[in-house]
Parts: structure tokens; C-alpha cells; sequence
């Protein structure tokens, strides 16, 4: 029956009305987030840039020593450090790094590289549990708020892959944040560093001659370390700062579909009612043809 | 009145305190060590200990710093922390039962984790302390 249809259309309707809601709300927190996320993205950058002319200042001045942590990368086992978020409903925030990932691997087995692969997030840690590949780190509840202590537990874990040799390098796969409207997935290179990133700026002055305590030897390492655990600290800020865009994108694309399909089976349940109401019409119209011919009929016999 | 200079007290997650001071003082990694203007470029490691900030009418600034860097270069003074917290910041019943925990626990071991700790909370306490202090007298 025609009317039935009707009914679902409505239900329907309801239903997708209400999902629009919900992704009407996730967009606006999503968008309040980025907001928050760019503030602790700003509020870490004194440091950072305080830190890297330090090591500036320290580099042009007494020249860097030597470090396990500096120079070129050797032949060796790779590592990569995956940066995801812990909850979906983000576009392609997870999909594209953990793309990435997954061919690199897959291009690594016929090449017999090695890859050592570290994780952060639910989402990269399902991925890599389903494939069963094994993870050096797999840590949870980062992307919402990354803190200075989540840094350091990644930094720690990557130091010591690379301290113990497993690895040659690492390499951070992650997704940068520009600004609220451009967000890119980057792969960098985190370890070894190159000396010549340390330097390139060229703002140290080396007129400048540093009494360094204790001595430049015992200082750089500890100093490097530092630096990546920065480093780190502030690829993760940026990462979450992009799930909150991505998210924020994602939601008010599904916003507007939603409403796109209201107004589709709005177009649709009016037609049916219209048929519906035709329908009757025409059998009313048809029923009282019926019963006066019938009427005429009885007349004429009577 | 002393000459003042930049001082820049900052943490990984935000900046503790931008601005001008006549004097800082912490321990380095070779033992205390105070900076007033001018003083020759410097780079060095940073205990955990009290930083102390002292500036030019107005009152001095006490921090907890729980080891970094710091590092002195044309008349600017940077302190990069791993974790620190000005004076007003610190729990000091937190950092009181952090201490009895540590001690119980310290009284058998000799951990380096566990000397650590005793000595954020002994830190803690005595920054949290003098600005008790401080703002009493003021």
C-alpha cells in the first residue's frame, strides 16, 4: 500500500535527522578542539625554538662533538614510527599514513629491507595487530591530548631501538598541520640527525665562545636525546591538532549529506503521498461513477 | 640597581615566565651557579633543584625545576626544563606525601629513580615554602 511507504520515508527521515544532529555536534567540537590543540601547539614553540638555538649556538661555537645520534644513516633495519589516532570518523587522517606504511612493507619484502615498525594510537595498532605485525611500541590515548610524558615514553622507546642497533634509522610517519585548513601526511626523518638541519638556519654566531659544563662530550648526547624527545612532542601536537581538522571536515561532509538525503526523501514521501492521494481520488471518483451507473441502471429497470 | 636582562623559563607543554631579571640562580651539573648581566655565553645541564629569579622591584620568582638545560648568550638567559612549576603552581600536600613515599621506600634501596624522586619532593616543598614565606613578609 502507498500510505505504508509513506510511513517508512518518515521514519526514515527522523532517522537521518537525527544522525545530522549528532555529526552537527561532532563538527562543533571538533572545531572548538582545533582551537585548544593550536594554542598548545603555540604555547610549546617558545621551547622549541629556544632549544634548537641552543643547540645552534652550541653547534657554530665549539663545533658538534661526536654522537651516536648525529651523522648519516648506516645499511641497516629501518624503524617507523606510525602516528594515528585512537578514534575513527576522522577521513583519511589514519588511512593514508597507515596506506603508506603498508607498502612500504609490502616493497620491503621483495627488496629484503628490514622494518622495525613503532605505533601510536588504536586505530595504527589494530591495523598492524590484524596483519599480525609486530610493534615495538603501541601506545593508547595520545591523539586527544598529547602531554610532554606520552613524548617521552615514544622517545624513549625509539632511542633505545636505535641504542640497542636494532634499528640504523627511524623514520616519523605522521601528519603535519599547517594551518586549520592544511593538513599534510609527511614521512621525516627523525634519527640519525644531520648535522647540517642543526645548523641551517644560520643564526649562531661563532664569535660567540661557549664555557660549556660539563664538558661537550658528555653534554651531546643527553642533548640529542632531548631534541628528539622534543621533536616528538611536537610532531604529536601537530597530529592531533590535524585528527581535529580532518574530523571537523569529515563531520560537515557527513552534515551535508545528511541533509542531502532529507530533502531527497522528502521529494520522495511527498510523491508517494501524492500518488497515494491520486489513488484515492481516482477510486472515490471511479466508486461514485460505479454506484450512479448503477444507480441509473436500477432506475431504468424500475 | 642591577642591570636586568631577558630570562626565559620554559617547559616543553608551555612557557613558565618570559621576561626581564637581575639574577638567576640554580644548580648546574658542576654545582651552583648564578647569572647576572653580561655574563660570558654559557651552556650546561640542570639538576633538580630551585630556580630562583630575582628581578628588579618586583618580587622574586621561585621554580622547581626538575633537571634541562640552560644556557647563556647575549645577555639572554634560557632555562629549558623538562618539568617545572613556578612556586604557586606546587600541591605541597601532594608533594609532602610524595616525600614519605619516597622515604619509606628509600629506606632499604639506593635506586636512582627513587633519589630522584626524593629530591623533586624536597624541591617541591621548599619552593612551595619559601613563597609561603615570601608572601608573608611582603
Amino acid at each position: 500500500m502507498a500510505g505504508g511507504q509513506e510511513r517508512i520515508l518518515r521514519r526514515r527521515i527522523k532517522s537521518v535527522q537525527a544522525t545530522k544532529k549528532i555529526t552537527k555536534a561532532m563538527e562543533l567540537i571538533a572545531a572548538s578542539r582545533i582551537v585548544k590543540a593550536m594554542g598548545r601547539i603555540n604555547d610549546a614553540r617558545p621551547y622549541f625554538v629556544s632549544m634548537s638555538s641552543v643547540i645552534e649556538q652550541f653547534a657554530s661555537s665549539a663545533g658538534l662533538p661526536k654522537s651516536k645520534y648525529l651523522g648519516d644513516p648506516k645499511v641497516g633495519a629501518r624503524g617507523l614510527l606510525v602516528v594515528t589516532s585512537d578514534r575513527g570518523l576522522c577521513g583519511s587522517f589514519n588511512s593514508a599514513p597507515l596506506r603508506f606504511v603498508e607498502r612500504k612493507l609490502l616493497s620491503a619484502k621483495g627488496a629484503g629491507e628490514q622494518y622495525r615498525i613503532l605505533c601510536v594510537g588504536k586505530k595504527g595498532i589494530n591495523f598492524f595487530g590484524y596483519r599480525n605485525i609486530d610493534l615495538d611500541l603501541a601506545l593508547l590515548g595520545v591523539s586527544e591530548r598529547p602531554t610532554y610524558e606520552h613524548a617521552r615514553t615514544v622517545a624513549k622507546a625509539v632511542l633505545d631501538l636505535f641504542d640497542s642497533g636494532a634499528v640504523t634509522s627511524v623514520d616519523i610517519v605522521t601528519t603535519r598541520f599547517y594551518s586549520a585548513g592544511s593538513q599534510k601526511m609527511e614521512v621525516i626523518p627523525l634519527l640519525p640527525i644531520d648535522p647540517a638541519t642543526l645548523v641551517a638556519s644560520g643564526g649562531g654566531d661563532s664569535s660567540l665562545s661557549f664555557e660549556v659544563e660539563p664538558a661537550p662530550e658528555e653534554i651531546i648526547d643527553p642533548l640529542m636525546a632531548l631534541f628528539i624527545e622534543e621533536k616528538i612532542f611536537a610532531y604529536l601536537l601537530e597530529a592531533s591538532a590535524s585528527e581535529y581538522a580532518y574530523k571537523q571536515r569529515a563531520m560537515k561532509s557527513a552534515t551535508e549529506n545528511a541533509e542531502e538525503l532529507v530533502k531527497k526523501y522528502t521529494r520522495i514521501m511527498n510523491r508517494a503521498r501524492q500518488d497515494a492521494i491520486t489513488t484515492e481520488i481516482m477510486e472515490i471518483v471511479g466508486g461514485a461513477e460505479a454506484l450512479r451507473s448503477s444507480d441509473s441502471e436500477a432506475l431504468d429497470v424500475d | 640597581m642591577a642591570p636586568s636582562f631577558q630570562v626565559h623559563l620554559l617547559t616543553p607543554e608551555r612557557p613558565l615566565y618570559e621576561g626581564q631579571g637581575t639574577s638567576v640562580s640554580l644548580r648546574s651539573g658542576e654545582g651552583d651557579i648564578a647569572f647576572l648581566a653580561n655574563h660570558a655565553p654559557f651552556i650546561g645541564t640542570v639538576d633538580i633543584c630551585v630556580v630562583k629569579i630575582e628581578r628588579d622591584g618586583e618580587p622574586t620568582l621561585y621554580a622547581a625545576v626538575h633537571g634541562g638545560f640552560v644556557s647563556v648568550a647575549r645577555n639572554e638567559v634560557r632555562v629549558l626544563a623538562d618539568v617545572a612549576e613556578l612556586a604557586n603552581e606546587i600541591d605541597l600536600e601532594r608533594a609532602k606525601a610524595a616525600l614519605a613515599k619516597a622515604e619509606a621506600a628509600g629506606s632499604h634501596t639506593n635506586d636512582s629513580v627513587l633519589e630522584a624522586s626524593l629530591r623533586r619532593a624536597h624541591v617541591r616543598i621548599s619552593v612551595s615554602s619559601t613563597l609561603a614565606h615570601s608572601t608573608y613578609v611582603a
